[in-house]
């Protein structure tokens, strides 16, 4: 026993923590991810170089490519700003992806109904409607937790899977397409039922001027209102909220529903501009991924403008990758999975430092 | 051959701001129960955990039967012979009996060897325990007897116990008296941490009384009374008083009423019908040890726990036992909490942020939900000029500051609302004297200036400095008050030990 002791390192809260590592913590999990990457590319045999170009530099280097790049990452930079209202508050709402489902399902529902309309108002009431199914999934859980003291982390994320089954039988019972071929997908939303786009052949759409907007408002919420101020205090210390008398019941309600709503939106503007219609994958992962997005970025907004950008390019580099590579485009997952391991990590060490001390 | 066990030599332990032991030295006879009686603070913690090797001493040497005993951890002291059950068990509670036994001891062993044993000490000591039962499913009483258990399993000679009643039911006190004598019986010798007088001389052979790091006397249980010993622990705390009775008004404005609240959890005191009144302009001192229902009787005093079983709060004729914290500082009652981090104060925000965490309704920090930063910050700064608190500026996070500036900012943020009411807990807990001096100055001038405090404290010599008051919390009960200028010091030690003659 004495022996196994000496063996285990314990970890010992450091006294300090620079403000400045705040900064390079995701700096330096993003070099080591290279580094890290550069190691797998020569074992599958590939020169270093060529396939970091390749994953990192050549899908943007075309005006359409940093259209795309602004395409992924509108959907993740919107759903990180949502969940950051529960992070800060401690709340481990890891059901993104199940809350933008349900804002398409909610906002595209709209445009299913109004398929023949065109009209000013439809993509505000899409939008809107997207919101509300959003901030309504995410309600569930916080009622749980609430009321029923459950963990959220779990009933969110199996509320992921329930969203995906309504889509999944909305889109081949009675949404479906009835001039689709059987094919399960929904009509095609009407032109005034989609999101505008910002250039001429380019898919870059309305939802980034959304997102932007929404990053803009919850800087101002974060750092300028009590309300970001009670959401921080509790995420920091609940017995002090308690003691100022914040409700944290509201507060829970208050991030759920708004990180719902964040993602509902993003679900939507998926839905009304780059696909256009209802069908099966509507999003690859974007509700998950952006939880990497939210500890990348600090869980501060410019952060998260740029942790979103550097996420995006893990999707177009491991789609260049398939193509140029014939390297499964899954080694962009592998990608997204190294930054947040070594975050984590990074995170750890400078919060902790390891020590051989004995434990008992 | 002598009939002593261990012999603690000069045993000197200094902590950055305190002597927590200062040249302990007494012997501890083979085969007795042999106590350590003190008021919180009064060293006898560090004494224990320096025997189990949880900290090493400064200076001094230790004895095990005539020989020098120095260990730098507690496997070590197991292995020589010393094991200890917490007071906080620390038990698996997912897994089930047989499990934590398994895991806790430092040999290996079979499954079925365990249970001989187990068979052996459990009919030996009165310690029956349901092997495969989960630790969850235990009451108090059984998750100490797994403790017991598993040190036992050791073989040890010393067994110290750390307030071992403190979590029990009366009955479960009864049975572990019966398991500590036929522990004794067997020859072992039992060192029994306590602070409750009745214990002392029911069960314990001989008596340390320990004071401010220091001891006051070991002598035989045989002649002492419960006056004899509270006496000792407590001191002569009434040298040089001078309180002041000319400024309280004959008007009360803070009553409790008949306050009861149960909790259902081993680790919570539960309250019995608490009652007392508070004067304007009085500061009134609720004394007792640690664990006696302070920090539940401080939750519903500030609206953080308002699910009372019954009995009400009055202030200003209204009944606020309802009203959350918020409410309550809306009518001007203001609170200190005990613990600065994390509860008065938020360590990783700015003293400046900390500020809004208690806000009075002529503070003008929110207008429209949007937090007014000048105002917050000008307020920030009187507070740190006002009660001289040490700080590069008001954008230093909390957890820069030393205990007692931290405190001082906690206490300056409150009163400067000036409130009607400040209720506060353990206000010079681990600060300096200069900080200490400085905080219990302003409490007195703030209640000459017509505020009524109500003080909760462990610290006797701070409530006998300040107070006009003082009652004693002893197992959720209150006891009536006395005026301090009057107190007899043993009676108030009596009624800490739990004893109302």
């Amino acid at each position: 026993m004495e022996k196994m002791n000496s063996l285990f390192p314990s970890i010992v809260s450091r006294p300090q923590n620079s403000g400045l590592m705040n900064f390079f913590v995701p700096i330096i999990s993003i070099v080591l991810t290279l580094i890290t990457g550069s190691i797998i590319f020569v074992l599958l045999g590939f020169d270093p170089v060529y396939a970091l170009y390749t994953f990192f530099i050549s899908p943007i280097s075309s005006t359409y490519g940093i259209s795309e790049l602004f395409v992924k990452a509108t959907p993740l930079a919107l759903i990180a700003i949502g969940l950051s209202y529960c992070f800060k508050n401690n709340i481990y709402n890891i059901g993104a992806e199940g809350q933008l489902t349900m804002g398409a399902i909610f906002g595209g529902g709209i445009g299913i109904l109004f398929h023949d309309t065109n009209a000013f108002w439809l993509l505000p009431l899409m939008i809107f409607a997207g919101a509300i199914g959003g901030a309504l999934w995410g309600l569930i859980p916080a009622i749980l937790k609430t009321k029923f003291n459950t963990n959220e982390i779990l009933t969110s994320l199996m509320l992921v899977y329930v969203a995906l089954f309504i889509l999944d039988y909305l889109v081949v019972g009675p949404w479906k397409d009835p001039f689709g071929y059987s094919f399960p997908k929904s009509r095609p939303f009407s032109e005034s039922g989609r999101m505008p786009l910002l250039f001429d052949g380019l898919r870059v759409h309305f939802g980034l001027i959304i997102t932007l907007f929404l990053i803009l408002v919850s800087w101002f919420i974060f750092s300028k209102t009590i309300f970001g101020f009670q959401l921080k205090v509790s995420g920091y210390s609940p017995k002090a909220a308690r003691y100022a008398g914040f409700n944290q019941t509201t507060l829970v309600f208050f991030a759920f529903a708004i990180c719902g709503a964040f993602a509902g939106i993003a679900g939507l503007a998926e839905v009304s501009g780059p696909i256009g219609l209802l069908y099966r994958d509507i999003s690859p992962n974007y509700g998950f991924t952006a939880i990497i997005v939210a500890f990348l970025g600090r869980l501060h907004p410019i952060g998260i403008i740029f942790a979103s950008l550097v996420i995006a390019l893990t999707y177009l580099g491991a789609e260049d990758a398939q193509l140029f590579l014939q390297i499964p485009s899954a080694v962009g997952f592998i990608f997204q999975g190294l930054v947040l391991f070594y975050l984590l990590g990074a995170e750890l060490l400078i919060n902790y430092k390891l020590t051989y001390k004995k434990l008992l | 051959m002598s009939d002593t066990i261990l012999n603690i030599e000069n045993i000197t332990k200094s902590f950055p701001r305190v002597v927590a032991n200062k040249k302990v030295t007494f012997d501890i006879k083979k085969n007795a129960v042999h106590a350590i009686l003190g008021e919180n603070g009064a060293g006898k913690s560090t004494l224990v955990k320096i025997l189990y090797g949880l900290l090493e001493p400064d200076q001094g040497n230790i004895k095990l039967n005539n020989k020098d005993f120095k260990v730098s951890s507690p496997a070590e002291a197991r292995k020589q012979g010393i094991g200890m059950v917490f007071q906080h068990f620390s038990l698996f509670d997912s897994l089930s009996v047989k499990e934590n036994l398994i895991l806790g001891i430092d040999e290996k062993m079979s499954y079925s060897d365990l249970e001989d044993k187990l068979k052996n000490i459990s009919s030996r000591y009165n310690l029956p325990l349901d092997l495969d039962a989960p630790i969850t499913a235990l009451s108090a009483g059984e998750k100490q007897r797994v403790e017991i258990v598993r040190i036992l399993l050791q073989d040890p000679q010393i067994l110290i116990m750390d307030e071992p009643t403190s979590v029990l039911t009366p009955q479960e006190v009864e049975s572990l008296f019966v398991t500590l004598n036929a522990l004794v019986k067997e020859g072992r010798t039992i060192l029994y941490i306590t602070h409750k007088l009745e214990e002392v001389i029911s069960i314990c052979d001989t008596v340390t009384i320990m004071r401010s790091g220091e001891i006051i006397d070991t002598s035989s249980t045989s002649n002492q009374t419960a006056k004899t010993l509270a006496t000792k622990m407590l001191g002569q705390k009434l040298d040089d008083l001078k309180t002041n009775y000319g400024h309280i008004k004959d008007e009360v404005n803070f009553e409790v009423k008949n306050i009861s609240c149960d909790f259902n959890d081993p680790f919570l005191t539960d309250l019995k019908n608490i009652s007392f009144q508070v004067k304007v302009g009085e500061i009134y001192g609720i004394a007792g040890v640690a664990g006696n229902g302070q920090s539940e009787l401080m939750d519903i005093l500030t609206g953080e726990n308002i699910n009372i079983k019954s009995g009400s709060i009055i202030f200003d004729s209204k009944n606020i036992e309802k009203y959350g914290p918020q409410k309550r500082r809306d009518l001007s009652i203001s609170f200190v909490p005990e613990n600065r981090l994390g509860h008065s104060a938020v360590p990783e925000l700015s003293l400046s942020e900390n500020i809004l965490l208690s806000q009075f309704p002529k503070n003008n920090f929110i207008k429209n939900g949007i937090i007014l930063k000048n105002n917050v910050d000008e307020f920030a700064n009187n507070v740190i000029n006002e009660f001289k608190v040490i700080t590069p500026g008001n954008d230093a996070k909390a957890s820069s500051l030393s205990g007692g500036n931290l405190q001082k900012y906690v206490i300056g943020r409150e009163i400067s609302s000036k409130p009607k009411i400040l209720i506060i807990s353990h206000p010079t807990w681990g600060i300096d004297a200069g900080a200490e001096h400085s905080i219990r100055e302003s409490l007195i001038e703030l209640s000459q200036n017509g505020t009524s405090i109500i003080v909760i404290s462990q610290d006797l010599d701070e409530l006998i400095e300040i107070t006009h008051k003082i009652s004693v919390i002893y197992d959720g009960n209150l006891s009536e008050p006395f005026k301090t200028s009057e107190i007899e010091i043993e009676k108030l030690g009596l009624l800490m030990g739990g004893k109302n003659e």
